[in-house]
């Protein structure tokens, strides 16, 4: 009896099943068709541009890296993905843990100010904030970029932390105290280990956040060799429009750690972007 | 009870309080400048980076200023070129509304349906949700530069489907005035709807079984479930994104940028490029700040809309 049940239920449930097939379909379709295209040459490109491939130039990879400038993008992008999430750490963190932990006066203030300042828009301190940083020799210069993304990801990463720290029991701090710990010590050795999952969590969603950045890399970062993935793909892109081939073997360079570290953190990774880390 | 628990609290941490009281100095010390000192690296840096920099723009949006030197002071006249004389920026504005309109409905009415869908299933729905959550973590660059490829009339889905005997698709889907905007909202939707979906989705697994159980039981329709449970249900989420959507509807650069860079013919202009265009290709950073500082009075509208309808006991 409860099997039949169970059967009527499953078959209630086709036209759901069929439905989202479908828009799975939609949704990783055309990244399927990257992939295919990413081994294909340009002439079978234009025989057969959706289709799977029947032969399989993989020249098309360290074509695509070298011409792509790769080495130097993916350096730079590194430089500021790791600059700007142990930034975000250390800095949203101790924030965070004064916020929960030592009850800064003045906290709802500080707050409220961070709830108003990550509710700007890029585009209104944009134009003078370059002009700023052109006078102050920072257009141009992976840490000017750095300090820029750590200001605009810190009140995410402030809040999260923050409502993570206030759930930790206070007692283990406590014992380090009566131990003659001072705070930055209580900070470093007690709670950042108590902690890392929320850490973890901020940090996958603000390196995920720099890594796909086009807005302010484009405008702070003008020069080839200081280019990023994605800045430089969108140059690319430009002057290889013709090209589908190569664009798609560099799309499948770019996308591949991005999917991976999505698939094995997926959970992580789906609750981090949910709790309002990027824009859409 | 409560209070007898609050009595009870300070005992543990007695000894500390003991440690604080050895000098006036060095409890201020601790209480005072110890969380600042934790707290205060961040907020100078956002000071300089983020609010410094946008009350400034309030000054810049007053002045005639190429970006270099000083500006000259010209009062509200970048204002009034916004309101009466720029065609360019009401088109642009045009375009973020009907962007608006669109990102309203055709996001939510996806996404709603689909985790209605996914709601219901328990085998594999982990595998779905994953799947439809892909796109919102691939960079622009990439979205944009797949469907260019895929709307593109030799070779992407018009195309093929031309060769299926289904003609009529095969056109220049963002080279045409009259279809490029739309294009880059459809790709830009592409990326972004799992997104809403997941969100959707987790809000709909707080509802309790037993109401859909008791509809069941009354005989309701499916329609009439998600109508009268599952929406109601989820109001809150609903309601807070589509006041997050409004807000960046204003906002939106990437896609346009990417795909078109506003045209052809301008056809395609956003505020967001506009900005770009004025500051960075036409070294007018005064008039673009108050371009800017517009965006941000529309989306700061969208919010007190949202907070005058809800004191007037809207029920959002």
């Amino acid at each position: 009896m409860k099997r039949l049940f169970r059967q009527r239920r499953d078959i209630s449930l086709l036209p759901n099943y069929i439905l989202l097939i479908i828009l799975i379909l939609f949704a990783l379709g055309p990244v399927v068709v990257v992939g295919f295209n990413s081994v294909k040459d340009a002439a079978s490109i234009g025989r057969n541009p959706l289709g799977p491939p029947t032969e399989f130039k993989w020249q098309n990879f360290p074509q695509a890296w070298e011409i792509g400038n790769f080495s130097t993008t993916t350096r730079n992008s590194l430089i500021l993905v790791v600059g700007t999430v142990t930034s975000v750490l250390a800095l949203g963190g101790m924030a965070a843990y004064a916020l929960a932990r030592l009850k800064l006066p003045g906290g709802g203030l500080l707050m409220l100010y961070l709830l108003v300042g990550s509710s700007l828009p890029v585009q209104l301190f944009l134009v003078p904030l370059f002009f700023l940083w052109r006078h102050l020799g920072l257009v141009n210069n992976l840490f000017g970029l750095i300090i820029i993304y750590v200001a605009v990801h810190s009140p995410f990463a402030i809040f999260l932390l923050r409502s993570y720290l206030v759930g930790i029991p206070p007692d283990f701090e406590d014992a380090a105290r009566v131990d003659g710990a001072n705070e930055w010590q209580v900070f470093t050795v007690i709670i950042l280990p108590l902690s890392w999952p929320a850490f973890l969590t901020v940090g996958l969603v603000v390196g995920l956040g720099v890594w796909n950045e086009f807005l302010l890399a484009t405008v702070f970062l003008t020069e080839q060799h200081l280019f990023t993935v994605v800045t430089s793909y969108y140059n690319f892109t430009s002057r290889f429009s013709r090209d589908w081939s190569l664009t798609s073997a560099a799309a499948v360079m770019m996308i591949a750690p991005i999917l991976i570290l999505f698939l094995t953190l997926q959970r992580r990774f789906i609750a981090g972007l949910t709790q309002g880390g990027l824009k859409g | 009870m409560a209070n007898s628990d609050q009595a009870a609290m300070p005992t543990p941490s007695a000894p500390l309080s003991r440690q604080d009281g050895r000098s006036p100095w060095k409890r201020r010390y601790r209480k005072y400048v110890v969380p600042w000192m934790f707290a205060l690296p961040i907020l100078l840096i956002n000071i300089i980076v983020v609010i410094g920099p946008s009350l400034s723009a309030v000054y810049y949006s007053l002045t005639d200023w190429s970006g270099i030197g000083a500006g000259e002071f010209i009062g509200l006249e970048n204002y009034r070129k916004i309101l009466f004389s720029d065609m360019d920026y009401r088109r642009a504005f045009l375009n973020n509304l009907a962007w608006l309109a669109f990102f309203l409905t055709v996001p939510f009415a996806v996404s709603l349906f689909a985790a209605s869908m996914l709601a219901r299933i328990r085998r594999g729905s982990m595998f779905f949700r994953t799947a439809l959550f892909i796109p919102y973590v691939l960079p622009a660059v990439i979205t944009a530069s797949i469907w260019r490829n895929l709307l593109s009339p030799t070779l992407g889905i018009g195309a093929l489907l031309a060769d299926w005997g289904i003609s009529g698709l095969d056109v220049a889907w963002l080279g045409r005035p009259q279809t490029a905007l739309i294009s880059i909202a459809f790709v830009d939707n592409w990326h972004f709807w799992g997104f809403l979906m997941v969100l959707f989705l987790s809000a709909m697994q707080g509802i309790p079984p037993e109401l859909y159980e008791a509809a069941r039981i009354d005989g309701a329709s499916r329609w009439q479930e998600f109508r009268h449970i599952t929406v109601p249900g989820i109001r809150p989420t609903i309601v807070f994104m589509l006041l997050m959507v409004a807000i960046w509807s204003f906002l939106v650069f990437d896609y346009v940028w990417i795909l078109t860079q506003g045209g052809p013919a301008g056809s395609s202009e956003v505020l967001g490029t506009l900005v770009y265009k004025q500051a960075f290709m036409r070294f007018e950073a005064g008039y673009a700040s108050a371009i800017g500082l517009t965006m941000s009075l529309l989306a700061g509208m969208v919010i007190s809309l949202f907070l005058y309808l809800r004191r007037r006991g809207w029920e959002i």
